[in-house]
């Protein structure tokens, strides 16, 4: 058995340990002059010898040690004993900077340092330091390290490393292990789009909605911009209170004299990061931009120049009443106004002069008046708190003024007493003086009178809810009574149908059209608003009109639905009063922003064609007090001329 | 696995529903809905399965680590599960165009990727990734000569190139080093900057193959004989060199074909039908202009003082043709030095020049990039260094009717037109001068007289009230004065009766429709009043700019 072949399998790990050799060539003894090959007593002035590959100074040893010295340089360093002096250094140099040759003739590889002599030879101390023997050297030995027999088990095969091997052996015939694959290499990119098939435009890129791109800056966003789009300093304020995701900018603009002196942005990856999140967090929804013309929304209309007469501008103003005018009417023959006010008195005026010819005192405010549409009467009905008063204004021709009273008079009570729903009382002398020829006691305050056209009927309103509401006197047989047996609701305004026996009554959400002669509701309509102010039947008879508190004007076309035709949103606040004109197609409302609005409304006798309404003239006068405007409006009877009475205790025409 | 990963990844995105309560349960709170169809398609991808590997993986790994089995570490670690997005970038762009189309963050983000640091935030091929493709697009910008406008904003420089009639903009930060905020979840940047790099990546390689070059790109062997460095030693290390040389851009770029030089191809005209001749004509003036703005910097000679940003300058110089260098020691690829007595244009930052070279100009690096978006090679008096700069002015707004022009974009129209303004404004200005000397003379004349007059009226005044007053005793208080004939203006008569009828048409419009005609007239409105507002801003300023320059003269005469 030689050593020299055991060795490998015996001590398998001695060439994976790292060699003291290779530890040698990274240590910091490693120290060359780099002066090069020249006379070294050129140094000997110097405490150096030259230079080392970093190029500090390499410092002669100090010459004079001693043995004590010697000594510990010894026990510190391992080494001492292989180190040889490198005369061009100065100081002694590893092994290995020498050739192996040098070894070579010594057989245990002992060197001793030239300031020393062999063992401890000379010195005052015996020197105990063993040097290290090299056993396991590449060096064949003749001996054995050790003197014991090798172990039974070397000689024959491991049983568990065969098991093992066989083990294996099955897993790599069975495919369970497998090499390890070389690694391909596929470059990283190539032309991906090199085969464009259109077939791989699938439904999902039609549907895609692509994220719209970040807008490109402006102005202000630029480094150096011009001066106007610097925020002042009220308008920095303003930005800084506001909410970021209000800002129009998400930035202050700055500006900065040259391009050196402009900084990092802060927010630069705040920014990115939003984006990001835009882009994956953020509901995509396509939306049509509307791109219309504004002018080509407003509807085309004919000009009003075309549509005239109409009333356009103020003519006269009847000035008298101390206070707010609730309501006006006029005379058939046009030639006499009459307007009661909150002043509690009635005035009778000249239209064409504007000179008030008369005026009554009644006691308590008017709260509305009609005059007697049939022109061979003449006589005025107004409603004043709980009572209705006819009046004979005893104006224009005495033969008619005198008529009307004979008419008035020539009533004879009937023999049996019918229970009234009112009480009918002639007027005593003193009233009669005034021109009140009857009064008709309601016991409810009466918020409204109209006339039947014909001019012998007329109904009446009272503010009566729960009750009775409406009555319908006939004033030659002085008698009235209740139309209705049920309570139809609170009643805003009643108007006679112009040319049908016909009856309507504004609820405060509809109107209901009665059929006086068969005594059955005809129609109901719907007016869509809140609450219906008032109300006006177009001479025609088949068109209605009605005003909102709302401040919504409906127009009803009884031939086509129940629903509105037309709801017209003019006027700024509630409106008051509407009205028709009984020859010209004009309607008016008035409203309480103070301004009265004429509007043309043709209605053609073609079934088959809608009514025209197209806006003509908003009339301003009235000065708004205590916040009502327009309290009444009135078309003259012939000319298109438009009175309006108003809450500054002004009548006013409009021509 | 990570719904948002893959959300981000196959760019699946919320939708807004029609009827929110109908979905919502009936309650209006919000939420966010994805369609079903999505989050089935998102089920159907192979890489879900990848990631679920990768979480395995992840898991094993720590265990093997918990366990110290570094041989079992090792092996997990080489068959580590990776996943390629190319399928993805195949399925979301089924076309090159539109993938194109979608470049504009994926730019933005590998731009600001590439300037962060190699620690932390995220790894460090990623980075190193994002910097190869940044400057890859870069070269291949500069090879084709399609970058058309630069902006200078606060935030970062903004480019805008125009790749195969697809305008695309991306942001670059100023190359500072960022301070990184907490508030910023640089995983979910991370994914879209995966994705980003790989659609860019195909993109490149594309791009590049488009004009016959090579990809991975390689410098053209005659520049690169120029680079060498002159000592024959290797700088740093060959394959980090190289990308540093390429982000140099200051070389030309190796091609497969190698170019025939002088020869352009004539371009035959095909007339569309339905063009008239004038629309060809405008169409030829166009192209002329494009041409002729990509050779905007051919011939000329640009040194960069070391205080400049040396990137994009040295981009949008090389782009537009013209020769880029800077100082040996500020970055690899310098061509020439400071001395080259062949430079044209030496731009510089500084408040002075220390040593001037004649037959160069000393100009600040606005003037470049001005340059490129007025399409011309702006005067150079402005932009001497040290000299207040005029305004840096946005190429990405054109001005419609009605919108606020600064008056030095009306300078810049002109110049385009060639016309020279310049002159002629500031003779003028001198003319205004004068005549205001001469005017606030007048009217500190004027004013005085009037005072004088005014004076005279109140006595008159007072006369006639004592007067009156006297009289008014006697004589009941009424007066009759001659009526005042009052001239009807027949043209404003006509417009207002013209706004009235618009106004009383308006009132009959329908509901839904005022409302949008409201909406419209609202928005050009306040466009009317930012610009008025701007306006009289700048009004103001220059008033006061003007005050300041008489007071400076004043106090010099005296």
């Amino acid at each position: 058995f030689i050593l020299q072949e055991a060795s490998p399998k015996v001590f398998p790990f001695r060439n994976s340990m790292p060699s003291p050799h290779s530890r040698d060539f990274a240590s910091p003894q490693d120290i060359r002059n780099t002066v090069g090959n020249i006379p070294m007593e050129w140094y000997r002035e110097f405490p150096h010898v030259g230079y080392d590959l970093d190029g500090k100074r390499i410092y002669k040893p100090l010459r004079n040690k001693d043995e004590l010295d010697l000594f510990l340089e010894k026990m510190e360093n391992p080494e001492y004993c292989v180190g040889i002096p490198n005369g061009n250094v100065g100081r002694k140099a590893s092994g290995l900077e020498f050739p192996l040759g040098m070894w070579k003739g010594d057989p245990i590889g002992l060197k001793f340092p030239p300031g020393t002599s062999g063992w401890g030879q000379g010195s005052a101390f015996p020197v105990f330091s063993q040097p290290s023997v090299d056993f396991f050297s590449h060096e064949v030995r003749i001996h054995p390290v050790t003197n014991r027999p090798a172990d039974k088990r070397s000689f024959i095969p491991s049983l568990v490393e065969k098991e093992k091997v066989s083990e294996m052996v099955h897993a790599i015939k069975m495919g369970w292990i497998q090499p390890r694959k070389p690694k391909e290499k596929i470059p990283e990119f190539y032309d991906l789009w090199a085969r464009e098939d259109p077939s791989s435009v699938l439904g999902r890129h039609k549907m895609h909605v692509p994220a719209p791109k970040i807008p490109l800056p402006g102005h202000a966003e630029s480094y150096n911009p011009p001066p106007e789009f610097l925020l002042s300093p009220q308008e920095r304020e303003a930005w800084e209170q506001q909410d970021p995701s209000e800002r129009r900018l998400n930035f202050i603009p700055r500006k900065f004299p040259n391009l050196r002196s402009v900084p990092a942005y802060s927010r630069f990856i705040h920014e990115r990061f939003e984006r990001c999140l835009d882009l994956y967090l953020c509901p995509r929804q396509r939306k049509m931009r509307v791109n219309v013309d504004p002018e080509d929304l407003i509807p085309k209309l004919p000009k009003p120049r075309d549509l005239q007469p109409f009333p356009t501008t103020q003519a006269l103003i009847y000035r008298g009443h101390s206070s707010l005018v609730r309501t006006l009417s006029v005379s058939p023959s046009g030639q006499w106004l009459v307007s009661g006010s909150d002043d509690s008195s009635l005035r009778f005026w000249e239209v064409i002069s504007g000179r008030c010819l008369r005026t009554i005192p009644v006691g308590s405010a008017v709260r509305s008046v009609a005059w007697n549409p049939n022109p061979s009467i003449s006589l005025v009905a107004a409603a004043v708190d709980e009572e209705v008063l006819l009046v004979n204004p005893g104006l224009g021709d005495k033969l008619l003024v005198a008529a009307t009273d004979q008419l008035l008079d020539s009533w004879e009570a009937p023999e049996e007493e019918r229970i009234q729903p009112v009480r009918w009382i002639p007027a005593n002398p003193e009233e009669r003086g005034k021109g009140i020829r009857l009064r008709v006691q309601h016991g409810k305050p009466v918020s409204q009178v109209t006339w039947h056209p014909k001019g012998d009927y007329w109904s009446s309103v009272v503010r009566n809810p729960g009750g009775r509401q409406v009555l319908i006197h006939q004033s030659s047989r002085r008698r009235s009574q209740d139309p209705f047996r049920k309570n139809p609701g609170s009643i805003q305004c009643v108007r006679f149908h112009p040319l049908r026996p016909f009856f309507l009554v504004a609820s405060q959400r509809s109107v209901r059209v009665y059929n006086l002669l068969r005594q059955e509701l005809a129609k109901k309509l719907r007016s869509n608003c809140q609450w219906i102010s008032s109300m006006a039947v177009h001479p025609g008879g088949d068109n209605v009109i009605c005003g909102s508190y709302d401040s919504k004007l409906v127009w009803f076309d009884l031939d086509l639905s129940t629903e509105p035709y037309r709801v017209l949103r003019h006027h700024r606040r509630a409106l008051r009063s509407v009205a028709f004109h009984s020859r010209y197609p004009l309607f008016a409302s008035g409203s309480d922003d103070g301004s009265v609005i004429v509007c043309h409304g043709m209605v053609y006798n073609d079934l088959l064609q809608n009514a025209l309404l197209v806006p003509l003239k908003v009339l301003k006068g009235h000065a708004p007090t205590l916040d009502l405007g327009v309290l009444d409006v009135a078309f003259h009877p012939r000319q298109p001329w438009l009175f309006s009475a108003g809450a500054d205790g002004t009548v006013r025409l409009y021509t | 696995p990570c719904p948002r990963r893959l959300c981000i990844l196959k760019g699946i995105y919320p939708h807004e529903p029609k009827h929110k309560k109908k979905v919502n349960k009936g309650s209006t709170a919000p939420r966010t809905f994805y369609l079903l169809k999505d989050i089935k398609f998102l089920l159907h991808e192979p890489i879900v399965n990848k990631f679920r590997e990768y979480k395995v993986f992840v898991r094993k790994l720590r265990k093997a680590y918990g366990k110290s089995e570094w041989g079992t570490v090792e092996r997990l670690k080489d068959n580590k599960p990776t996943y390629k997005l190319d399928h993805i970038v195949k399925e979301r762009y089924p076309t090159f165009i539109d993938a194109l189309r979608d470049l504009d963050d994926a730019l933005s983000m590998c731009f600001l990727f590439s300037t962060f640091p190699r620690t932390g935030k995220c790894h460090v091929q990623t980075i190193q990734l994002c910097r190869r493709l940044a400057v890859e697009f870069q070269n291949y910008i500069i090879a084709s000569r399609s970058l058309r406008k630069v902006f200078l904003s606060i935030k970062g420089i903004y480019y805008q190139a125009e790749v195969l009639g697809q305008p695309i903009t991306w942001i670059t930060p100023y190359a500072f080093a960022h301070d990184h905020p907490t508030d910023v979840d640089y995983r979910v940047m991370a994914t879209f900057t995966e994705f980003y790099t790989t659609l860019l990546g195909f993109v490149n390689f594309r791009l590049y193959h488009s004009l016959n070059l090579l990809y991975p790109p390689k410098i053209d062997s005659q520049a690169e004989d120029e680079l060498k460095p002159v000592e024959g030693k290797e700088y740093a290390m060959d394959s980090e060199s190289y990308l540093e040389r390429l982000s140099a851009l200051s070389a030309s770029l190796a091609r497969v074909v190698a170019p025939t030089h002088e020869e352009e191809v004539e371009m035959d005209e095909f007339p569309v039908e339905g063009e008239t001749a004038e629309q060809m004509d405008a169409k030829k003036k166009e192209q002329e202009a494009l041409e002729k703005h990509k050779k905007l910097f051919e011939g000329l000679r640009f040194f960069l003082n070391r205080e400049v940003p040396r990137e994009p300058l040295a981009f949008v110089i090389r782009s537009f043709g013209g020769q880029v260098s800077w100082d040996k020691s500020l970055c690899i690829g310098a061509t020439y030095d400071a001395t080259d007595p062949s430079i044209t244009h030496h731009i510089i930052d500084r408040p002075r020049v220390d040593k001037q070279v004649v037959g160069r100009y000393y100009l600040q690096p606005q003037w470049v990039f001005d340059s490129v978006n007025a399409k011309l090679c702006l005067p150079v008096a402005d932009y001497f260094p040290g000299v207040l700069l005029p305004p840096h002015l946005s190429p990405f707004v054109t001005e419609k009717e009605g919108d606020y022009v600064p008056p030095e974009k009306l300078k810049l129209l002109a110049l385009q037109r060639g016309e020279n303004p310049e002159e002629e404004s500031e003779e003028e200005e001198e003319e205004e001068e004068e005549e205001e000397e001469g005017d606030n003379d007048k009217e500190e004349e004027e004013e005085e007289d009037e005072s004088e007059k005014e004076e005279e009226m109140k006595l008159q005044k007072m006369e006639e009230q004592k007067t009156q007053s006297t009289q008014s005793k006697k004589v009941l208080p009424v007066k009759v004065t001659p009526g005042k004939v009052q001239l009807e203006d027949k043209q404003r008569l006509e417009q207002e009766q013209q706004s009235e009828e618009k106004r009383l048409a308006i009132m009959m419009m329908k509901k839904r429709e005022k409302y949008l005609y409201k909406k419209i007239m609202f928005g050009k409105k306040r466009k009317i009043r930012e610009a008025n507002k701007l306006a009289e801003k700048r009004k103001a300023h220059d008033a006061a700019l003007k005050e300041q320059k008489k007071k400076n003269k004043k106090a010099r005469q005296a």
